[in-house]
């Protein structure tokens, strides 16, 4: 029917409606430069060698060279391959790369001569999937790992140090701290590296600022990594960004001469949002960025769109584009904090898509900031996944059997360390004479989701002893001595141990995590791929950790659950044998074929419903239409369709109902064959007292050669979801369990107590 | 003459905590809680040396990470350059800082002469040389 003043499928209309339509998309323009892979204004992949010296990069003369091309050509670029690498066609490569014969070791050689576009021409060869298997392939350590965000909207140090306590139970290899005001951020990093030292010891911690500062905040011993480096793809965007290759590998060295671990980041769409694009895809720039990271000699990079990635999700092609610039990243073995943070999607489903290919194919760290906080919490603005979805993460990880970085935590056991690390932040501000929270500030934090349910300290006051933290020149170790005075001895430790990596320097070498107490990095733990069975494996004790998600349903819980029903149900109903079951005369006769646990072992439906009101409504909905109930209990099977045809056969009639215990019930014929039956309620979850009734009336109305309409139950499918299903196979396993082959049906006569309402 | 540190010799701080004592450092296992307590061990002896980092060098390289090596060397030179002169030359590097040349080359003679470090002041002219060529001399605000 044409609904009036409507020329629309309503269907848009409701799609209008779904989260989807919040993002929007951008027509590819490759001149506007909005264009993922490939823009004709791209140059051919080229390389001109001239004596040892490259004289030529992807069609650009040297005299010609801009700082970045003078940079890649000087310090990427080694001429000894060069010629090499650029010969063999790029379609070639790219199977090289998807190749597990072919070792990582020796692709990663081939990349120190293969200029910019030609790194971009090969991997755009690729499809989603193959990016992916490459990337498994590529990536420098073996052991995937993860990174988190902590930070709230009020600063507040003792949340920061409850957040980071847990982000450090739940695995994450590093955490990554800013400010809402930024003069907070001695504050913010104090907080976080004693949060970070509840538990366990290695979590390294970053506290993102301004860029002097944030050099001066970890050569105050109190943060051991930064990734703010950033890099971009085009000469006038770099100066925008108020550096140039030649400053940012100056810093690249400052920070490793105060022994401090160090990536770059780069990503799609930084040009494109900052107005320098030159008209190029994503992919190239991105390639160009990466090569200048390699050569500017960084162990890693945080790449992957990262700021940019929104943008660049609005494209074609977009997180194809995403997962492809990793990609060159890690081909050109570079430590990969693989993005994967802003959120790019209103839509849970794009969230999921996006994060899919990482986890299954593992990374250095998956996010380079998951948000292990509340949304409204995330400083750096909300990640792609979030303390509100935290759970779904775990369980995908569960799902799919991959190594996603991260453990599930325990109720009770999270809720300790939270006192513990606000506890701990307290005694050293005491200590140290810089605040003093009171009992109810700190209870506050420890049961709060997120700043909006604490009473705790504002950003204001956080600023005071921020900078009084500045102005003492307070270091990690009056820190670490606060920590021992009061008591937080395991703390101390831990935080030493932290603070002692730098004396070796060894994680500052490539893809650097530090696990059980041992610094772990692509020297030794490398990423030794070569096809199925090889490289990282999720351990049997990995995947036991990874499959403790909450509430998991085992067989004794259930099993007790419903032997605690019986118990109270007992005397409700009670159900006499009487006999062998005959086959009826009674023409008007409904016979009900119960399962072999019914008022047995089990006494409620699937759906809550006590079996002694269910037997009553039916039974009063045979009388009702005109026929006569008679029971019997079948013990050869517990299949509905059997119990059902089973009693059709026994009755008078020719006509029975078949009723499993968890409230599965079927109207069956004599005649009919086991499948087909007259009427199904197959949903038991759902189905209600009153449908029940229904169903005993129709029974008696076929008896008497009527065709009454049939039952519905309505649905929208909620009884087939994954709620109920591990429960139904469970408490079905008791029925069958309790069948006998070719044991008679039992007469049964059934008296009620006390029937629930 | 030690040999050059390959692979093999990784984490050093495992597998030869002997060479990190070379530079007068104190022991590893002697860096713990107690002596932080007793005031024994500072923030000076949880850096790190430029003889560790000659020696991630050495790795690195065995590694296959040539660039990376570079990085470390670099970095060796500037472990004993002052926080505020580090702070200095990189802003000096920013595009726009220096009005010419002399500033970034008298930098470099610094870091030359009076640090000894020789491939960082090398560094700091190349980074002369292009901002030169580029036009980066330039006012920006």
């Amino acid at each position: 029917m044409m609904v009036q003043g409507s020329n629309r499928w309503r269907r848009f209309a409701e799609w209008d409606e779904r989260p989807l339509r919040l993002d929007k998309f951008a027509a590819e323009d490759a001149a506007s430069g909005f264009s993922a892979f490939s823009s004709p204004s791209d140059p051919k992949p080229s390389v001109g060698i001239v004596e040892g010296q490259v004289s030529s990069l992807d069609g650009v003369p040297a005299a010609d060279f801009d700082m970045i091309d003078l940079f890649i050509a000087k310090y990427h670029i080694d001429p000894a391959v060069a010629p090499e690498a650029m010969a063999i066609p790029s379609p070639q490569i790219a199977r090289m790369l998807v190749d597990m014969n072919v070792p990582r070791a020796e692709l990663v050689r081939l990349a120190h001569g293969m200029t910019p576009a030609k790194l971009a021409e090969v991997v755009a060869e690729l499809s989603a999937l193959e990016i992916a298997f490459a990337y498994s392939k590529m990536r420098a350590r073996k052991t995937p790992g993860n990174q988190a965000h902590v930070t709230n909207a009020k600063d507040d140090p003792l949340q920061l140090a409850a957040d980071a306590a847990v982000a450090v139970a739940l695995g994450f290899d590093e955490i990554e701290t800013t400010m809402r005001v930024s003069r907070n951020a001695w504050s913010n990093a104090v907080a976080c590296c004693v949060g970070a030292a509840v538990g366990r010891w290695g979590v390294l911690f970053q506290c993102s600022s301004e860029e002097a500062e944030e050099l001066r905040i970890g050569m105050a011993g109190f943060s051991s990594y930064a990734e703010t480096v950033s890099v971009y793809g085009t000469e006038r965007a770099f100066i925008d960004g108020d550096d140039t290759p030649w400053s940012k590998a100056f810093l690249a060295a400052a920070y490793a001469s105060r022994g401090i671990k160090m990536r770059c980041t780069s990503g799609a769409g930084s040009e494109l949002l900052m107005g320098f694009h030159e008209s190029k895809s994503l992919l190239y720039l991105e390639a160009r960025c990466l090569c200048l990271q390699r050569a500017m000699g960084v162990q890693g990079t945080q790449n992957g769109g990262i700021d940019g990635a929104p943008l660049t999700a609005t494209m074609p092609g977009g997180f194809r584009e995403l997962m492809a610039e990793n990609l060159i990243a890690v081909w050109l073995d570079l430590e990969c904090a693989s993005g994967n943070d802003a959120r790019p999607t209103e839509s849970e489903i794009r969230v999921g898509a996006k994060i899919l290919p990482y986890l299954i194919a593992g990374s250095d760290l998956i996010c380079s900031g998951f948000g292990s906080i509340l949304k409204y919490d995330n400083s750096f603005n909300p990640s792609l996944l979030n303390g509100e979805e935290l759970e779904d993460y775990l369980v995908l990880q569960r799902d799919f059997e991959a190594d996603g970085g991260l453990t599930p935590i325990a109720e009770e056991a999270t809720l300790d360390l939270r006192r513990r690390a606000t506890d701990a932040i307290a005694a050293v501000f005491e200590e140290l004479d810089l605040a003093s929270p009171s009992a109810a500030m700190l209870a506050s934090v420890v049961v709060a989701s997120g700043s909006d349910e604490t009473e705790s300290y504002r950003p204001g006051e956080v600023a005071v002893i921020s900078e009084a933290i500045k102005a003492r020149a307070l270091s990690v170790i009056d820190v670490i001595r606060a920590l021992a005075a009061r008591g937080f001895r395991e703390e101390a430790e831990n935080l030493l141990q932290l603070v002692k990596l730098r004396v070796s320097g060894d994680y500052l070498q490539t893809s650097a995590v530090v696990r059980g107490g041992r610094v772990l990095s692509a020297i030794n733990d490398p990423n030794d791929y070569q096809g199925p069975g090889t490289g990282y494996r999720v351990s049997e004790a990995r995947r036991q950790e990874l499959n403790a998600i909450r509430d998991v349903l085992d067989r004794e819980t259930v099993l007790n659950q419903e032997a605690e029903v019986a118990r109270r149900s007992a005397r409700e109903l009670s159900l006499k044998v009487m006999g062998p079951a005959e086959i009826g005369t009674d023409g008007a006769e409904v016979v009900v074929g119960v399962s072999p646990g019914f008022g047995v072992k089990l006494f409620r439906t699937v759906g809550g419903i006590p079996l002694a009101a269910l037997m009553t409504e039916m039974v009063a909905g045979i009388e009702e239409g005109g026929g006569r109930a008679r029971i019997v209990r079948m013990r050869h099977t517990a299949d509905t369709s059997f119990l059902g045809l089973s009693a059709a056969r026994l009755s008078g009639s020719g006509i029975g109902i078949g009723l499993q215990a968890k409230g599965t019930a079927v109207i069956h014929q004599a005649d009919r064959l086991p499948h087909n039956n007259l009427e199904l309620f197959s949903n038991s979850p759902i189905t209600q007292l009153s449908h029940y009734r229904r169903l005993g009336y129709n029974a008696a109305q076929y008896a008497q050669g009527l065709a009454p309409e049939p039952v519905v139950v309505p649905t929208r499918g909620e009884a087939m979801g994954s709620r109920y299903h591990a429960r139904v196979a469970l408490i079905y396993a008791i029925e069958t369990e309790l069948t006998e082959d070719g044991a008679a049906p039992e007469e049964i006569m059934m008296s009620f107590g006390r029937v629930p309402a | 003459m030690r040999e050059k540190l390959t692979i093999r010799d990784y984490p050093i701080a495992e597998k030869r905590p002997e060479l990190l004592e070379a530079e007068g450092g104190k022991a590893i296992a002697d860096l713990n809680l107690e002596a932080v307590e007793s005031g024994a061990v500072t923030m000076e002896d949880l850096r790190i040396t430029p003889l560790a980092l000659g020696l991630q060098a050495e790795i690195a390289r065995d590694a296959g990470r040539p660039t990376l090596a570079d990085n470390f060397e670099r970095a060796a030179e500037l472990v004993e350059v002052p926080q505020d002169f580090i702070m200095e030359v990189y802003e000096l590097l920013r595009p726009g800082r220096a009005a010419s040349k002399a500033p970034l080359m008298d930098a470099a003679r610094v870091l030359r002469e009076v640090h000894g470090a020789r491939r960082m002041a090398a560094f700091v002219e190349e980074a002369a040389e292009v901002y030169e060529r580029r036009g980066l001399f330039r006012y920006r605000f």
